[in-house]
């Protein structure tokens, strides 16, 4: 609750069940009480306000709604709020801050990777996983990793060469990182 | 002094897109990601069944559900003269149905609910008891004798006939088809599609009662048709409503229409008077909105021996589902079509066009294409391959050989359209460079000795863009123009409104390029504003590639007025008269001291702190613009792919595109829009589809059954490009985003039939499925993507 009031629902005779749960997201603890019916996407959009996370199909088909559980790429529509109890979510807002961006997002703007941006923030997720797994990833194992988020506009070519350019800074970054450490 | 265009983001930089810096934080502002104070949750019930009367609806458990706060039924909206709208194209369409459901997936009742399950809670809660009717799937059986009347609510609506509509000259055609050597024919179905952006639909009605204002967040591509429809519709004052498309989840045409669940949540405001959101799930996007194609041609070419086309004669017979309720140019009823053949100088040509409906989702929206130009492009270029392949001469001589010539421009079409400019022929000499022509027919044939099938396809087409001028484009009579407004702050910074809507095109980056155009301001102090009908002006929104045609021009000549203004400025701060100074980029100066002179930032300064006796203040003005003609931008895709005999399985080699758009004002963007253009043909010729079975039921209601492209299928692209300035417009240039996907799916097909070439198998209907290209090559003959019910010939 706020300082100021906290809101008593009006019928407290609803049996409506509701489960407590805790989740970290982007590093910050959510302690909730939810319906066990509720989808994570929904949790993280309409409890947690953020938006970023988008919902396209409600199959599991799109990946627009692509989050990182434990580091490995969710589709949070298809996945229920109580079952990432005691899990780290990362969603885009947790990529980078909003005056420093993540290789990745440089890498989309760079590489002209998103027009109407609405798969943007599944795929940079999806994008993460696989290259925090594989750093070096060929042309073909981007495809292969980004072949569960479908995108309308761009034709995937500049995402994949937006995700291999991130490699490359990626690979880039850790270099100068490894050659500075003592 | 002379201010670096390109380094200013002017004409032809690849300047980095403006929208990305919130898109690529998750920080877009989607209709869904509106929340406002209050805001209740709308679910819609729909139909079962394809056509069934509805005897009863009974939503009393609904109703005793808590948090349930309202119910709308067909009954509850025709107390209000409200179960039925108006559609773009001058028929009506069911809101709620109140007689029958007229296609599965139709809008039956709505619920209004404190959250969204609560409501889909509630929609499963409604009994509908309904009589089933006799199925209609197809235009066969829908003009079959005695069958039922799907709009039996239109009174002289004996028949399921939407129009009968014919353009062209048919005595002369006949005459050139009794002159000619040879009659190449063909008959296709371009199959029912989807353009499937991945946000759905959705909108928040908010009424306020206090002021009686309506602002409607919405997912549209043409927010001022909305607000004029709304008007008519509800009955509310046009000054009253504000309809606000914020950041849109990608359009392709499906956003277009009108929807019913739209209406239903502004009159759920209206009754509630509070916030009212419905964000439609994907399932209920893919079966009742915004179907593309759905089309069967009869098509037949006369031609000379030499493969010189002397006439076309072609008859469409068009699915349109139970509602024509998809925006076409009043004028013609099928869209463009009649702009097919348009870059081959043909001498006569006449096509004949029936309308039907059927019980299927309204059809026909502008998926991706300039009206019904997809179709016309792909029956153009599958009928001149077959052409060429009947006469046994070389697919790109049949080409060249029929090429409307660079120095015959102007050049009027046989259906009567004036093209104005191209090198058509350069360009198919380019892709066929490219993709090593030459070299790839030798390396089929020696792939041929070894059980291989090779094939290379080519589509060459020009689109008409940029709808249109005013003497021939309207819709519901209004008048086919766009707008920008530009308002230069008097430290030279700026804000650009235009009536167009951005859905991934890019315009707040590609209009403030233009604008630095222009006038030399740096398009990063230009800041771009779309979408809201209360501050941007007039316009028929972003559909069928009008937007740089019609509003990018719109945005030239309100720059130019603003410049003629700061040249009145200019001359009086350099106390000259006006004759005595010259522009150059983003500076007045003086011919005859080139040195001195003044930047376009000290005129907009001057225009609010010191402008001449006389002069009304400030730097503002606005520009309607009615284009003179269509822009014409030129297409040549070659694709090349390898056919697995045991399989059916086809591989894309190779895809070389060469487009001739006119002036590009950003390369970046305008791959880009290519890019994604040519994904969308290879998915039509390949697997997006959208069937149904005899009981109408839709096979393709979600993205397992209706299958779009990955990253992992999706092959990659070669881009080329000529430039042949469009002669009209302001800045030359023609407009590109739909071009790849009207022109390439013939290059596909192509493809895959010219590896089958020898096997006497002369079409296969899109998409070219494995088992449809197995059949085709295990029993030698076409297979046609036609129901087998089409008994019509």
């Amino acid at each position: 609750m706020t300082s100021l009031f906290a809101v008593v629902p009006a019928e407290s005779s609803d049996d409506t069940p509701v489960r407590r749960i805790t989740v970290s997201v982007n590093g910050k603890r959510h302690t909730l009480d939810v319906e066990p019916r509720l989808l994570l996407a929904h949790m993280i959009r309409q409890g947690l306000e953020l938006t970023g996370t988008h919902i396209g199909c409600d199959t599991t088909n799109c990946g627009a709604c692509t989050v990182l559980i434990d580091g490995a790429p969710v589709k949070s529509c298809t996945m229920f709020a109580v079952q990432a109890d005691g899990h780290e979510v990362t969603t885009v807002e947790g990529l980078a801050s909003a005056s420093e961006l993540h290789p990745i997002q440089e890498g989309f703007r760079d590489e002209h990777g998103l027009q109407c941006g609405f798969c943007t923030p599944g795929m940079m997720l999806t994008a993460k996983a696989l290259l925090d797994e594989n750093p070096d990833p060929t042309e073909d194992e981007v495809r292969w990793a980004l072949s569960g988020n479908l995108c309308r506009c761009t034709g995937y070519q500049n995402i994949v060469k937006s995700v291999l350019l991130a490699a490359a800074r990626l690979r880039a970054n850790n270099h100068v990182e490894e050659d500075e450490a003592p | 002094m002379t201010v670096d265009e390109v380094k200013i983001g002017g004409l032809g930089a690849r300047r980095s897109r403006v929208e990305d810096n919130r898109f690529i934080r998750g920080m877009g502002n989607y209709v869904d990601d509106i929340t406002l104070p209050g805001m209740l949750h709308m679910e819609v019930l729909r139909s079962p069944l394809a056509h069934a009367r509805i005897k009863s609806i009974d939503t009393s458990a609904a109703l005793a559900i808590p948090g349930v706060q309202l119910v709308l039924t067909g009954e509850l909206l025709a107390s209000r003269n409200l179960a039925w709208m108006p559609t773009l194209s001058y028929d009506t369409q069911a809101v709620l149905a109140t007689d029958k459901v007229r296609f599965q997936g139709q809008e039956v009742a709505c619920v209004v609910a404190d959250d969204p399950y609560i409501a889909k809670d509630a929609c499963e809660a409604i009994v509908v008891d309904y009589e089933p009717l006799p199925v209609i799937v197809n235009p066969t059986q829908a003009m079959a004798d005695g069958a039922p009347v799907i709009r039996d609510d239109k009174e002289n609506q004996h028949d399921n006939v939407v129009f009968d509509w014919e353009v062209g000259d048919k005595e002369g055609t006949d005459r050139a088809f009794a002159a000619a050597d040879m009659v190449s024919e063909l008959e296709l179905h371009y199959p029912r599609s989807h353009p499937s952006p991945i946000e759905s639909c959705g909108s928040i009605a908010d009424f306020d009662r206090a002021t009686s204002k309506l602002t409607v967040y919405m997912t549209t591509q043409a927010p001022h048709i909305i607000r004029a429809a709304v008007a008519m519709v509800a009955e509310l004052p046009e000054h009253m409503i504000r309809i606000v498309s914020p950041d849109l989840g990608g359009g392709f045409g499906n956003k277009v229409p009108i929807y019913p669940a739209y209406v239903v949540s502004i009159l759920a405001s209206i009754l509630l008077e509070r916030p009212v959101k419905w964000i439609e799930d994907n399932s209920g996007n893919l079966i009742s909105t915004g179907f593309g194609r759905d089309i069967y041609l009869r098509g037949q070419l006369a031609l000379r021996s030499d493969g010189k086309i002397l006439g076309v004669r072609m008859h469409t017979d068009s699915d349109h589902g139970a509602f024509f309720s998809d925006a076409q140019p009043s004028k013609f009823k099928i869209g463009l079509m009649h702009a097919a053949f348009a870059c081959y100088d043909i001498p006569v040509a006449h096509l004949t066009s029936r309308g039907v409906y059927t019980n299927k989702a309204p059809g026909g929206v502008a998926y991706r294409c300039s009206f019904r130009i997809t179709e016309a492009m792909f029956f153009q270029e599958r009928m001149v391959q077959a052409a060429a392949d009947d006469l046994g001469i070389d697919q790109a001589e049949i080409r060249r050989l029929n090429f409307v010539q660079d120095d015959d421009f102007p050049h009027r079409t046989p259906f009567g359209f004036l093209t104005d400019s191209g090198q058509y022929a350069k360009c198919l000499d380019i892709g066929l460079e490219a993709i090593g022509y030459e070299d790839f027919l030798k390396q089929k044939e020696e792939a041929r000795k070894n059980g291989r099938l090779l094939g290379i396809g080519i589509s060459t087409m020009t689109e008409p863009l940029g709808a249109g001028n005013s003497r021939e484009y309207d819709i519901l009579g209004i008048k086919m123009f766009d707008s920008a407004e530009l308002r230069v702050h008097m430290t030279g910074k700026a804000i650009l409104r235009t009536g167009a809507k951005s859905q991934g095109q890019g315009h707040e980056t590609t209009w403030a390029q233009i604008v630095a155009h222009e006038l030399g301001i740096p398009a990063d102090d230009v800041v771009v504003e779309e979408g809201d009908t209360d501050t941007a002006p007039f316009g028929m929104g972003t559909y069928a590639s009008r937007s740089t045609p019609v509003a990018g021009a719109a945005v030239s000549m309100v720059a130019r007025k603003i410049r003629a203004k700061a040249r009145k400025i200019a001359a009086h701060l350099l106390e000259v008269s006006e004759e005595d100074i010259e522009w150059e980029l983003g500076r007045f100066y003086l011919r005859s001291s080139p040195e001195s002179g003044v930047t376009i930032q000290e005129c907009a300064m001057a225009a609010y702190s010191n402008v001449p006796d006389g002069m009304e203040p400030g730097l503002e003005n606005n520009a309607y613009y009615d284009p003179p003609n269509l822009t014409w931008p030129f297409g040549c895709y070659i694709t090349t792919v390898e056919v697995d005999p045991l399989t059916g399985v086809w591989d894309v080699l190779n895809v070389v595109a060469v487009d001739d758009c006119g002036v590009r004002i950003n390369p970046m963007i305008v791959e880009g829009q290519i890019m994604g253009g040519l994904t969308e043909a290879y998915a039509m010729a390949n697997m997006q589809f959208i069937t149904f079975d005899s009981e109408g039921n839709c096979v393709g209601s979600n993205y397992m059954d209706y299958l779009l492209p990955t990253a992992w299928e999706t092959p990659g692209f070669e881009l080329h490009e000529v430039v042949t300035p469009c002669p009209h417009h302001p800045i030359g240039a023609k407009g590109v985003g739909e071009c790849a996907t009207v022109g390439g799916p013939a290059a596909f097909v192509n493809a895959v039939l010219d590896a089958l070439k020898g096997t006497g198998v002369r079409n296969i209907d899109m998409p070219l499925l494995p088992d449809r290209v197995y059949e085709a090559l295990t029993e030698g003959h076409d297979v046609s993507g036609a129901p087998p019910l089409r008994t019509d010939r």
